[in-house]
């Protein structure tokens, strides 16, 4: 088994975009059903959201406010799981209920540990 | 009470507290002096009980003997290494007084349940010298638990014991950096107490909820002391409050299970389900969730017969965050079931179908149950896999019954 990030990627500024109250809780019984199927099947490692605020930090001295990098989108969280290899990994994220929304995105990566202690 | 049942009884509820009050006198490394000279002192009891009557405070004699055969011990060793060291030989070294107070009994245990509940251990052993040590369980009953016979609890036993001296496991209560972590290890202790009666196969009821209970004094020990006051102590205590409130409903005469959907609620004991609600209560003041306060989470709303949809949704939503935290396949079928009973049987079916646990029996019970209605020829296909599966005659039993029904 390798082990693999999903990096979720959506609009988490526009003030348009995002969802109301009500949708929200839709939304994270979706999310929480379908990381609970993963788990069920022993493949959840781990993983967090991550706040909308943020800084990112450029060549020459340069930070700036806001997640985002240069695209709308930016990374709102990620998990990590097992699978054998990038195939099952998909398959496994193409359920994901964030793809049903117009412009999200799930990255797929495969960790290679080079941080690895041993 | 009868002198044949009082001295039993006293042995179950007063060997781990002088065993726990000598060990702390004498170190840990004299565990087995601790025990020789607490059953000792039970041995006197019965002997002298017998001929002259049962004292007026029983409790007090015990502890007086106990002293005293504690004190000649020291004697004892006194005077050897006043022999080795002649210059002490006219020195009168006083022996300080065994402190047999309540506080310093309550300490001392809890001291003995941090020292057995150490991880180098096998967790099999910390529950054997548990109910030997904490519990005041005979050889025997112990035995009947596991299975198994008194040789082979009794090397158990001594090899355990050997084990920690040789890992020279201090008898205290950890300080407050390290508790949490500590505390862990003796949770676990605790819950797979609580579980070794829960969901044994010993056909002795009356042990099989003993078990349960004295896991449960164990866990309000804790609960009760002002540093191990945490809230997974009492996630735990609300976890087994609940469990145990189905005690009496879960089997029948026989010994067999009862299924959960057929059980008599008049036999759910409310004092102890509300007894769960105070706890989970107590549970919710830290930031920490733990495995426990999702397993009490579960269990609460097993309390509500009534199958709501409120219900399944917060038992499904426990269960999803459960198996992040902790995966087993048991609660991976639970899941399962009660995704189907929250998002309808052919979203739980897919689920199901991607869970892989070809040869656990329950796994296909699990998928006979969610065909049963949608597609009745597929449901068959995977009973007849659970009946192949299943062990016990009571669980083939009753898969036959699910198969008849569907022809």
């Amino acid at each position: 088994m390798d082990e693999f990030v999903l990096l979720f990627r959506m609009d988490i500024i526009t003030k348009d975009a995002q969802p109301s109250p009500e949708q929200l809780q839709v939304y994270m019984k979706q999310y929480h059903d379908w990381v609970g199927g993963i788990a069920a099947q022993n493949k959840f490692i781990g993983g967090t959201g991550l706040s909308t605020e943020g800084r990112v930090l450029k060549p020459h001295d340069i930070i700036t406010d806001g997640p985002y990098a240069e695209i709308k989108e930016s990374v709102a969280g990620y998990i990590m799981i097992k699978a054998k290899d990038f195939d099952e990994a998909v398959n496994l994220a193409k359920d994901c209920p964030m793809l049903k929304g117009e412009g999200n995105s799930v990255e797929v990566r495969k960790i290679t540990g080079s941080h690895n202690k041993d | 009470m009868e002198n044949g049942e009082l001295i039993p009884h006293l042995f179950r509820t007063e060997y781990r507290k002088i065993v726990a009050v000598l060990c702390k006198r004498f170190g840990f490394e004299q565990i087995e002096v601790a025990e020789d000279i607490t059953s000792d002192t039970f041995l006197t009891a019965a002997q002298g009980w017998g001929i002259g009557g049962i004292p007026p405070n029983p409790v007090a004699w015990l502890y007086n003997v106990a002293k005293n055969k504690a004190k000649n011990h020291l004697q004892r060793g006194h005077v050897f290494d006043s022999k080795v060291v002649p210059e002490l030989v006219h020195d009168l070294i006083d022996i300080p007084e065994i402190d047999l107070s309540p506080q310093n009994i309550n300490d001392s245990q809890l001291q003995m349940m941090f020292a057995i509940c150490n991880p180098v251990i096998s967790p099999e052993a910390q529950i054997g010298l548990s109910l030997r040590i904490l519990c005041g369980f005979g050889i025997e009953e112990i035995a009947d638990a596991f299975l198994s016979n008194k040789e082979t609890i009794n090397k158990r036993l001594f090899r355990a014991k050997e084990k920690l001296r040789e890992g020279e496991v201090k008898f205290e209560i950890p300080n407050k950096a390290e508790i949490d972590e500590r505390l862990t290890s003796v949770l676990t202790t605790i819950y797979l107490l609580f579980n070794e009666g829960y969901y044994s196969v010993s056909q002795n009821k009356t042990l099989r909820k003993d078990l349960c209970l004295e896991a449960m004094r164990l866990c309000t020990m804790l609960v009760e002391n002002e540093s191990t006051n945490k809230p997974q102590v009492n996630a735990l205590l609300s976890l087994m409050c609940f469990h145990a409130s189905r005690f009496d409903a879960r089997l029948d005469n026989n010994g067999e299970p009862i299924l959960y959907e057929e059980q008599d609620t008049d036999l759910w004991n409310t004092d102890l389900i509300s007894k769960g609600g105070y706890f989970l209560n107590r549970a919710t003041s830290g930031d920490k969730l733990s495995r426990y306060h999702l397993e009490a989470g579960i269990a609460y709303w097993n309390t509500q017969k009534a199958d709501t949809q409120e219900k399944w949704e917060n038992i499904l939503q426990f269960y999803n965050h459960l198996l992040q935290i902790e995966y087993s396949p048991i609660a991976a079928l639970n899941r399962t079931y009660a995704l189907s009973k929250a998002n309808g049987k052919s979203a739980a079916i897919m689920e199901a179908e991607k869970l892989n646990l070809s040869s656990n029996h329950f796994y296909f019970m699990l998928l006979g149950e969610l065909y049963t209605g949608i597609n009745n020829d597929q449901a068959i296909v995977n009973f007849n896999k659970a009946l192949a599966l299943a062990k016990t005659p009571a669980d083939k039993q009753a898969i036959q019954k699910k198969i008849d029904k569907l022809y």
